[in-house]
């Protein structure tokens, strides 16, 4: 426990330092996001994420919105476990014909009204893999899409930046 | 000593067995020795590897349109054993693709031979099971996306449907009870199946239902440009990103006799290095996330994420990925990049040290991690497990280190080696490897030469074949690729080592309980989209 408690006194909290400019410029779009938030959402937002086929590194950067640097639970977003609990869904890969039904299934069972973002290069407009006897290329060929995330993979600021546009409609 | 020692050994085994070797050559498939056989023989060429200790390291299928008008399908199984690799070669009519199965001698080959059956319509007439794998709905049980005739459109329906009955083996018995996930899971993870048979909180039968992230992968590298095929190989894992654009280039550059600058060599070495620790650091993070630990999760994702940004800093991307190009990198380091990445290296190892004394010794941990998942060396051997999972099970195989390619035949690699086969052997060995690769970065900075980065790949002639192997994070990545008469990819297949983990989760899981799944799952890591294609 010892070692425990002096790892994380000498670590402090690493969000509060803004030792870099793209963590400034993080911390500027998380509180517009949050702003926005209060006074439309409640206060907080409710994603599900879906791999609907990517290469799982759309998923890398959507994880790393979560490390100690981004937090962003601090700004209302929440990422949770059933579409039934969703705002929105944060949808990535091209969505390959055998994720097709699961995807709109998981749209289906989220409650209206919905967001979808699409997340990545892929999402947008199906990336490297396109449409296939496997794929069905952008996940607006599949569900009705709000907003379109693009990057390969989008990085934690492009995906802040992209929950942003979608709240703000 | 040449690796393939052994070759003689093996050759005289198959004349016992009355298997002719047809022919065979060094060259066609280098580092890999090349022996073509009959298709009848296909089976017991297997069996004599079997016996003879050889491990099953993948098979894939091709329509050679071409000379033969397209009306062979020919076939490659690659064999390995003391780091030297044979790729046994046969042809069958398109019109009757049947041939023995390699499963019933190698139980790693089950899922890659239905793979090809869906895929291509080969059949292996001894196969013990007969059910599809990476077909789901999309296409029909007649059609095989990868015959040369077929486009890689082909006619999917306006929906597909899900693939609901799908037949799982089911157990029965009073009180046993089935639970089904996925393919949409909880957490941000990539969609799968898992069908779980249990009874009380135990699970007697752990099976799984990949292929959800299917994508034509192989379909539609066909006609690529080498340049566009790096491309695609750099995305179909993403998180080993480096590690398949790699292997995919080291197979074009060893077809077409691409000399790559050493220069370039190292840089990728520096970078699959990274790669490797960046994707250890949030494991082992995330591993004991699922046991509650938050600490180390918190800790690790700072320390990736400060990774990733120097990544991003110096070489030009957070995961760097396109960052190899056929022939050599696409970009150099700025100047000061050496001393940065050193300081980084000093400040990483500084960093890890208290994290990981924590990791390595708490009660709390010590509790849910050891004896939990146990992979007995058997069977990770059976399976032909590599990279940490294979490590931790006592099967010390590492490419670097047991088959090495430029430029790590100029450096020393350590491979960590457990016995225990635990999840707490598993995140052993990541920490290990986290720190041998800080070394090993340092010892490329030390050797890094000057000179050009990138050298033009030689116009490819039609007909040639390559074979790439790197070590990825997770493990060994076998790369082939052939080229088309107008220098086009002809065929890629990419083999990620998940093929072979995946089948090892089902039988670590064994009498552990269902909460522990997660943690089981983490520690093992397989790739969905390495595996799906
Ligand atoms: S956008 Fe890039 S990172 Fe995301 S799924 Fe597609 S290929 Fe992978």
């Amino acid at each position: 426990m010892y070692r425990i408690l002096k790892q994380s006194l000498r670590t402090g909290v690493v969000t509060e330092a803004p030792p870099r400019l793209d963590d400034a410029e993080f911390e500027a779009v998380g509180i517009e996001l949050r702003r926005t938030l209060d006074a439309r959402y409640g206060r907080s937002l409710a994603i599900r994420a879906v791999d609907a086929g990517s290469c799982n590194g759309c998923e890398l950067e959507i994880h790393a919105l979560g490390n100690p640097y981004h937090d962003v639970e601090r700004f209302g977003v929440h990422f949770v476990a059933s579409p039934r609990h969703a705002d929105a869904l944060l949808v990535t890969g091209p969505v390959s014909r055998h994720m097709q039904s699961a995807l709109r299934r998981t749209w289906r069972a989220t409650p209206a009204p919905k967001l979808v973002i699409a997340c990545g290069t892929c999402a947008c407009d199906g990336g490297e893999f396109g449409v296939s006897y496997a794929s069905c290329g952008a996940v607006a060929n599949v569900i009705p899409v709000d907003v379109t995330i693009p990057g390969c993979p989008p990085t934690p600021i492009d995906l802040l930046r992209g929950l942003l546009a979608a709240i703000r409609g | 000593m040449s690796r393939l020692d052994w070759l003689s050994e093996y050759l005289a085994r198959l004349i016992d067995e009355h298997v002719v070797v047809r022919s065979g050559d060094a060259q066609g498939l280098a580092p890999a020795h090349r022996l073509v056989l009959d298709s009848e023989d296909w089976g017991a060429a297997a069996r004599v590897a079997a016996a003879f200790g050889c491990r099953w390291a993948g098979v894939w299928g091709d329509v050679e349109a071409g000379d033969s008008e397209g009306t062979q399908l020919t076939l490659r199984a690659a064999l390995e054993r003391d780091g030297g690799f044979v790729v046994l070669e046969t042809e069958v009519p398109v019109t009757f693709p049947v041939l023995a199965s390699h499963t019933n001698h190698f139980p790693a080959a089950d899922r890659m031979e239905r793979h090809l059956r869906d895929l291509l319509g080969v059949g292996f007439h001894d196969h013990p099971d007969a059910r599809r794998w990476v077909r789901h709905q999309a296409w029909q049980e007649n059609e095989f996306p990868l015959r040369h005739y077929v486009a890689a459109s082909g006619h999917p329906p306006l929906r597909t449907r899900a693939d609901s009955d799908y037949p799982f083996l089911r157990i029965q018995g009073n009180g046993v009870y089935e639970i089904p996930v996925g393919p949409v899971h909880a957490g941000i993870i990539e969609p799968g199946h898992f069908r779980f048979q249990a009874m009380g909180e135990e699970v007697l039968r752990l099976e799984e239902r990949l292929g959800y992230t299917h994508k034509g992968i192989e379909k539609i590298a066909v006609g690529r440009d080498p340049a566009a095929l790096a491309r695609l190989a750099a995305r179909v894992s993403g998180d080993s990103t480096v590690a398949h654009a790699w292997a995919a280039c080291q197979a074009m550059e060893r077809a077409t006799h691409c000399q790559v600058p050493p220069r370039a060599l190292f840089l990728r070495a520096l970078m699959a290095e990274r790669e490797r620790v960046a994707n250890h650091l949030g494991d082992i993070g995330a591993i004991c996330n699922d046991v509650g630990f938050a600490f180390a999760h918190m800790q690790c994702g700072r320390l990736r994420e400060l990774w990733q940004r120097s990544s991003h800093a110096l070489f030009g991307h957070r995961f760097m990925m396109d960052a190899l190009i056929p022939g050599g990198v696409a970009r150099d380091l700025p100047a000061d990049a050496p001393a940065r990445l050193r300081a980084e290296h000093a400040a990483l190892r500084r960093e890890i040290a208290p994290v990981f004394a924590v990791v390595d010794d708490h009660p709390s941990l010590d509790d849910r991690l050891i004896g939990t998942g146990c992979l007995s060396a058997a069977d990770a051997r059976l399976l032909g497990c590599t990279g940490y999972v294979g490590k931790a099970s006592g099967q010390a195989f590492d490419l670097r280190h047991d088959s090495p390619y430029a430029p790590y035949d100029r450096l020393h690699v350590d491979v960590p080696v457990q016995q225990e086969g635990d999840v707490a052997a598993r995140v052993r060995v990541r920490m290990e490897e986290v720190r041998i690769s800080l070394l090993l970065m340092d010892r490329l900075l030390d050797l890094l030469p000057s000179g050009p980065i990138a050298a033009t790949l030689p116009q490819p002639a039609g007909g040639t074949t390559g074979l790439g192997l790197v070590e990825g994070w997770r493990g060994e990545i076998l790369a082939f690729v052939r080229f088309g008469a107008d220098g086009r990819i002809a065929r890629y297949f990419p083999r990620d080592p998940s093929w072979f983990t995946w089948p090892a989760l089902e039988r670590l899981i064994h009498g552990n309980i269902v909460p522990d799944f997660p943690v089981c799952n983490k520690s093992v890591n397989g790739s969905y989209s390495g595996h799906d294609l």
